[in-house]
């Protein structure tokens, strides 16, 4: 079993690990060396690492339950706000380089196609996770009511992995097996939280 | 399959390939670069190359031939260029079936004897909003369609690509249902635009980009552009064609390029240029309206999308 304490100290491992993607896309992006149609993979990889980042909090919210991983819990945050980082990076580069701040053409793609909709309502319901993300806030709001306001990251995991299935045209398997990991996830926590206790009552 | 960048006519030489292509010594280039291309070789530029813009740069040749959507060697655009190689393009032959006078298989080598090979710089648009530019070297579809002489009652064409999952390993894996079908009316086939290309950049076409004879339709969506071609039946009634088969919401039979109707997944109105950064306008039928439209005249396109 891993302690907490031994577990502080590969903190900083997991966080160069989580952020060296970001550094070496954008390097290959300055080098021209991220495929032959750089943006298109730009935006593909930082979605798929935000989206891959999600079902990680949701891993460690329910693998941390069990005793001998509770560990974990130490760094769901900084997952969290990773996850946000690429997923915000992923939606700048959608603003920024694929259609070069035309804004008004940018909305309308946003109401008119349910994938992107979906994606940016997903990218939408983050954002209270990440203002309370702080532990000041969290003792300010009370665990309760934070809690609550965090299982915003349900919708928002449904929500961003049925974009990315939408947005595969053929061989759906792996956006199919994120929503598949997220609904396994979302019912093991709700059996625990809503079931068992009223079976206990 | 390895090429040396020697093989390869200079991208230099083709910017400014419309002078280029009249010099007899380029004529040269592209023969002696290519080994089935041993057909006779048009040496007068193509009419049909002078609907490119003064901004319509060529894309390069690792361009061409390390982006491409071919799921028979997997779904990845980069897939193809690297999981072809045990593709064998040769020989190959052509079945001609259906509704004609002449049914028959015909060696590639027997049709590249009956050909005159021509270059087209064409642009191709993806469906996926993306585009490059091409110059090609093939012979027009019409010329097969000749050969087969068709029955007044053939009304359109379907093409077939090769089913070999032992050489295509995206077809061991059912990505699509197999083989891959395409299909054109027949004055779509015959039209002058329409080719069946056997070659870029005066290299024989490489197994990611539909060795050794795939069809190209320049004012279709990139799909339509059936790559390595093994049969071509006539029949009478509009034939299947694989993404309008499995989603037939997004990809209707004829998917021409049309910047007014929307994809539900891809604004059809813009499109990235490979290589450049900001998006440029798509041009109806890829800009060329004025040789096809009168084809889909009273035509409603949002409905024949």
């Amino acid at each position: 079993m891993i302690s907490t304490n031994t577990f502080r100290k590969i903190k900083p491992i997991i966080f160069l690990a989580i952020i060296a993607p970001s550094f070496l896309w954008t390097f290959q992006l300055i080098n021209g060396s991220l495929g032959v149609n750089p943006i298109e993979k730009l935006m593909d990889n930082l979605g798929e690492m935000g989206l891959r980042l999600i079902i990680a909090t949701l891993l460690i919210s329910s693998l941390s339950e069990f005793k001998k991983l509770r560990f974990l819990i130490d760094i769901r945050r900084m997952i969290g706000l990773f996850a946000f980082f690429y997923v915000s990076c992923h939606f700048l580069t959608y603003i920024a380089l694929d259609h070069f701040f035309d804004i008004s053409f940018i909305i309308k793609d946003i109401l008119k196609r349910p994938f992107i909709t979906f994606g940016f309502l997903s990218f939408v319901l983050l954002i209270p996770l990440v203002i309370t993300s702080p532990k000041k806030i969290l003792k300010k709001l009370g665990y309760n009511v934070w809690k609550k306001i965090h299982y915003l990251i349900y919708p928002a995991a449904l929500l961003s992995s049925v974009h990315f299935f939408m947005l595969v045209r053929a061989n759906k398997i792996e956006p199919a097996i994120y929503i598949f990991i997220i609904l396994v996830l979302l019912l093991y926590r709700f059996y625990y939280k809503v079931i068992v206790p009223r079976l206990a009552q | 399959m390895k090429i040396l960048p020697s093989e390869i006519t200079p991208y230099k030489n083709y910017i400014n390939r419309r002078k280029f292509i009249k010099s007899s010594v380029a004529a040269g280039v592209f023969i002696g670069a290519s080994t089935t291309l041993k057909a006779s070789h048009l040496a007068e530029d193509n009419p049909f190359n002078n609907q490119l813009d003064e901004n319509d740069k060529l894309n390069t040749f690792d361009d061409i031939t390390t982006y491409n959507n071919f799921y028979e060697f997997g779904m990845g655009k980069t897939d193809p260029s690297e999981n072809s190689s045990n593709f064998n393009p040769k020989p190959w032959s052509i079945s001609l079936e259906g509704l004609i006078n002449n049914p028959q298989v015909l060696d590639l080598e027997k049709i590249l004897n009956k050909v005159t090979i021509e270059d087209r710089v064409y642009r191709l648009r993806c469906v996926e909003a993306w585009s490059m530019v091409i110059p090609w070297q093939g012979f027009p579809l019409s010329e097969i369609i000749k050969i087969a002489d068709p029955l007044s009652s053939a009304k359109f064409i379907q093409l077939v690509t090769v089913f070999r999952p032992e050489e295509m390993p995206g077809q061991k894996r059912r990505l699509l249902p197999w083989p891959y079908v395409e299909g054109l009316r027949m004055d779509e086939a015959m039209h002058p635009l329409t080719i069946l290309s056997t070659g870029l950049y005066g290299h024989d076409l490489l197994n990611q980009s539909g060795a050794p004879i795939r069809l190209v339709v320049p004012w279709k969506y990139g799909f339509k552009s059936i790559k390595s071609v093994t049969t071509i039946k006539f029949v009478d009634k509009q034939p299947d064609a694989t993404w309008s088969m499995l989603a037939p919401s997004e990809y209707g039979f004829y998917s021409n390029v049309n910047n007014n109707v929307d994809h539900p997944r891809w604004s059809q109105s813009t499109e990235r240029r490979i290589g450049e950064f900001k998006r440029r306008k798509t041009l109806m039928f890829n800009g060329y309206e004025e040789e096809v439209s009168y084809m889909y005249e009273g035509m409603d396109l949002k409905k024949y999308y």
